[in-house]
């Protein structure tokens, strides 16, 4: 039998360096760090070569200049005069504007359709896996472009609202659906609309407030108080009782037409609907994949047990399934979220100027700056998704299972 | 007791009375139907929703495919033929059928050659897909990169064939010498390969015939649906190896690997892939030594599967994850190194986990070719939006020809996705 002894001090040997696994970690991290160093070294002079070659230098002086183009869509004050960097600002707001909303109604559109999909109703059933099968395996700038010919090509143009007898009419006289955009109407804020803004944010703080209450009293008496009706006559009544005392404050501005061309009210340009709708419908479907699987992931067995507490289906839903399914629908639903704020850079195709169509689409083109432009991009991008997935993992933290 | 009522009993029945049927509601459709469609009032409304849904789009889309039109030049001929009925004008799949799955530039005489090399992918996917299959037909999937590099882009059959020995040549040397040492294995088996093709490049640059077997055809001319499958496949096949590497080296011990790992596969995923083909455009050119240019095709190539390993890298590393602690001390117990405890225990059973999330990362890298077409590359969506739609016979022909791209999409994702399910079920052994 052999004992096992540390190997005597002192007798190294080179060969210990491939073979002694005290020191082959070392070797190998050794002979990483040389490669790297040599690959990185090597690029790094290239680029310097490159750009003296090309007569550039690496500076973000460009951000300063005159950007010299027009964006359809903006959020802030912009025109062809401001700098790139205010058009960079444009594009960034652009695309949290897209993210946001294509966020919002994707999960909508997932919601329902994971439910739907578990529905016992078999042809409504089939119709949202054929939803769900149909966006998930098409590629989705295929749906971003289809969305947008719809927009372009089949809604009437401006001129088919005038006249006597119009081809098109606008929907509820506030609403006009045109080839280049939708057109809604704005809210204008006149005197006094600041009390009525603040008479519906006390009444979202006493909702909160009767809600807290209501439960407060179920727990201390048993006393079950009603919630749906009066959440909701608390939430509107005050509001609109302020509104007709004050006056009607807050007016709209109904879109109109003058000239060639719809003129009062907000624009949403038909990129931004073609790239919005195709965006969530698309995410839509996979969030519906993680609704089924989260609700699925729910045993039976605690649907049983609740029913046997005696509790009702629609408590059984709120308050022992959805709680458990949503540790398990949250982290893929956040990161569905990314995955859509990363698609809206897709807005290049259909001419929505988000970030990657001003400073990396029409800006790198002018102005030639192609890596600084790629860089602060791609900055741009992983600021979000760190920040997201930061957030995301403090969550799971949260609602991780307490072990043992 | 028993004879006390007896006179009382006027009948005894003695014989069974044969079963009468159910009620209608309860049997075949109807009942069926009741349970499935109607079995409540919110039930019922949902139903007749989805039936007025389903009569819409069949009103909006099968006048539309029956009236269509498959047999004319153009677009103004097409409208002639119709006289204003609604229906497709799908001659423009018939008429640009070529440019849509070669691309406009590829030489029309060789269109067999890429036919070939699809086909020819079946055969070479069948061994990997399917267990089952006798282990020997590796072969085939092993040569077939050569031979679909030789049958797509043509020249001197020297290059793919000495690319071949470069790969048979250092495999031999690694199994001369992983007997020894892993490692040493593989530095060998790295330094042969090269040598080989450096070798093999001098010898094709000195006695490249003026006139291949096989017409070259350079890479800009690759084009329409082929392309989107180049892309695919290739990245798709280099991005598992490194994906592995990439999980391997993030669960690592050794600090620089783990870091250098973390930061890549957290970058790649932090952003779009269209940024990354931005790089591959405009960027790349800048980090080359002065003077190289090498092809687009190629840079995309790179870019895509670096975005791709990075992804899979993540499901591997999942896999890797979810087995249980003690397969890692079972290999070191059994004195079982590093490398070996990776291939002959661990990496078997965390890549049969890992199957299902890497076929879906799949049907996402074939979606997510399609996005080269931002970059004016002229694959099958490029081929829509530019040649086809900027043409005087087809501007305005939106919904056959992204239809059919949609359609063409959805079989190839669909198909996958099902043999993922079908995999799944085959793999599921009960234990993870």
């Amino acid at each position: 039998m052999t004992t096992y002894t540390d190997p005597e001090k002192g007798g190294f040997h080179v060969s210990q360096l491939l073979s002694d696994t005290r020191y082959r970690a070392i070797t190998f991290q050794v002979i990483v760090f040389i490669l790297l160093s040599l690959v990185l070294w090597r690029l790094g002079s290239n680029l310097v070569t490159n750009l003296r070659t090309a007569g550039l230098t690496f500076s973000f002086g460009f951000l300063a200049d005159t950007a010299g183009y027009d964006v359809g869509q903006t959020l802030i004050p912009y025109s062809s005069q401001s700098s790139n960097w205010q058009a960079a600002k444009v594009g960034i707001l652009n695309t949290l504007l897209v993210a946001v909303l294509g966020c919002i109604t994707a999960t909508i559109f997932g919601v329902t359709a994971g439910v739907l999909r578990l529905s016992k109703n078999w042809i409504v059933s089939r119709l949202m896996a054929a939803y769900v099968e149909a966006f998930r395996n098409v590629p989705v700038l295929i749906w971003i472009l289809i969305i947008y010919a719809i927009m372009t090509v089949s809604l009437p143009a401006p001129s088919a609202f005038r006249g006597e007898t119009p081809d098109s009419t606008m929907l509820a006289g506030l609403f006009a659906f045109t080839n280049r955009g939708i057109y809604i109407p704005a809210p204008i804020w006149n005197a006094g609309s600041g009390i009525v803004a603040g008479v519906f944010v006390l009444s979202i703080a006493a909702v909160f407030a009767y809600r807290a209450y209501a439960k407060k009293q179920l727990f201390d008496s048993g006393r079950l108080l009603p919630m749906g009706w009066p959440s909701l006559l608390i939430l509107f009544v005050p509001t609109i009782a302020a509104f007709f005392l004050l006056g009607r404050p807050v007016g709209l501005d109904i879109p109109a037409l003058r000239g060639f061309n719809f003129a009062g009210g907000i624009k949403i340009g038909a990129p931004l609907i073609a790239l919005w709708f195709a965006l969530s419908i698309y995410t839509g479907a996979f969030i519906a994949e993680n609704v089924r699987a989260g609700i699925q992931a729910v045993s039976q067995g605690q649907t049983e047990a609740a029913a046997a507490l005696g509790l009702r289906p629609g408590r059984i839903m709120s308050l022992v399934i959805l709680p458990q399914a949503m540790r398990v629908i949250i982290p893929p639903l956040i990161s569905q979220y990314l995955n859509l704020t990363k698609n809206s850079s897709l807005a290049i195709a259909v001419g929505y100027a988000d970030i990657t169509a001003t400073l990396g689409g029409i800006t790198l083109n002018q102005t030639g700056r192609a890596i600084e432009c790629v860089l602060l991009l791609m900055l741009f991008y992983l600021a979000i998704s760190l920040t997201i997935s930061g957030l995301m993992n403090i969550y799971n933290n949260s609602v991780r299972l307490k072990e043992r | 007791m028993s004879d006390t009522h007896a006179q009382s009993v006027a009948f005894v029945r003695d014989t069974e009375i044969p079963a009468s049927p159910p009620p209608v509601a309860q049997t075949g459709a109807v009942r069926w139907m009741r349970e499935n469609l109607f079995s409540t009032w919110v039930n019922a409304l949902l139903t007749v929703a989805a039936l007025y849904a389903i009569y819409l789009i069949g009103v909006a889309i099968l006048p539309w495919l029956i009236n269509g039109v498959w047999t004319t030049p153009s677009l103004t001929a097409c409208r002639e033929v119709l006289q204003g009925k609604v229906g497709g004008c799908f001659s423009v799949l018939t008429e640009r059928w070529n440019q849509l799955l070669f691309g406009f530039t590829y030489p029309s005489d060789q269109y067999w050659r890429p036919g070939i090399a699809f086909l020819l992918l079946f055969a070479a996917a069948a061994p990997v897909m399917f267990f089952k299959l006798p282990r020997k037909l590796l072969i085939i999937t092993a040569l077939y990169p050569f031979v679909a590099y030789y049958l797509i882009w043509g020249g001197t059959i020297l290059t793919p064939v000495f690319a071949l020995l470069g790969f048979v040549a250092g495999y031999a040397a690694y199994a001369r010498l992983v007997k020894g040492s892993f490692a040493l294995g593989i530095f060998a088996a790295v330094a042969v390969a090269a040598l080989t093709w450096w070798i093999g490049g001098m010898i094709t640059d000195a006695v490249a015939p003026a006139q291949p077997w096989l017409e070259e055809v350079p890479s800009r001319d690759m084009g329409g649906f082929m392309l989107n499958m180049i892309l695919g496949v290739t990245c798709l096949s280099l991005s598992i190896p490194l994906g592995i590497l990439l999980a391997l080296g993030r669960q690592s011990n050794l600090p620089l690997i783990k870091a250098v790992c973390v930061v890549f596969i957290e970058f790649i995923r932090g952003v779009p892939l269209i940024t990354l083909l931005f790089v591959a455009n405009v960027v790349l050119a800048y980090f080359l030594p002065p003077g190289t240019s090498f092809d687009l095709i190629l840079r995309v190539i790179i870019m895509i599967t670096l975005f791709a390993s990075a992804y899979i890298a993540e499901v591997i590393r999942g896999g890797l994850a979810a087995l249980p602690k003690g397969q890692y001390e079972a290999g070191d117990s059994l004195g079982l190194d590093y490398p070996q405890a990776m291939r002959l225990i661990i990496l078997p059973q965390a890549l049969k986990i890992s199957i299902p999330g890497i076929v879906n990362i799949a049907v996402g890298l074939f979606k997510d070719t399609t996005l080269v077409s931002v970059i004016s590359m002229f694959d099958l969506v490029g081929m829509i939006r530019g040649p086809i739609l900027a043409s005087a016979e087809w501007n305005g022909v939106y919904w056959e020809l992204f239809g059919f791209a949609a359609l063409l999409f959805f079989v190839v994702c669909y198909g996958i996705s099902k043999y993922s399910q079908w995999l799944e079920r085959q793999l599921s052994t009960g234990h993870r």
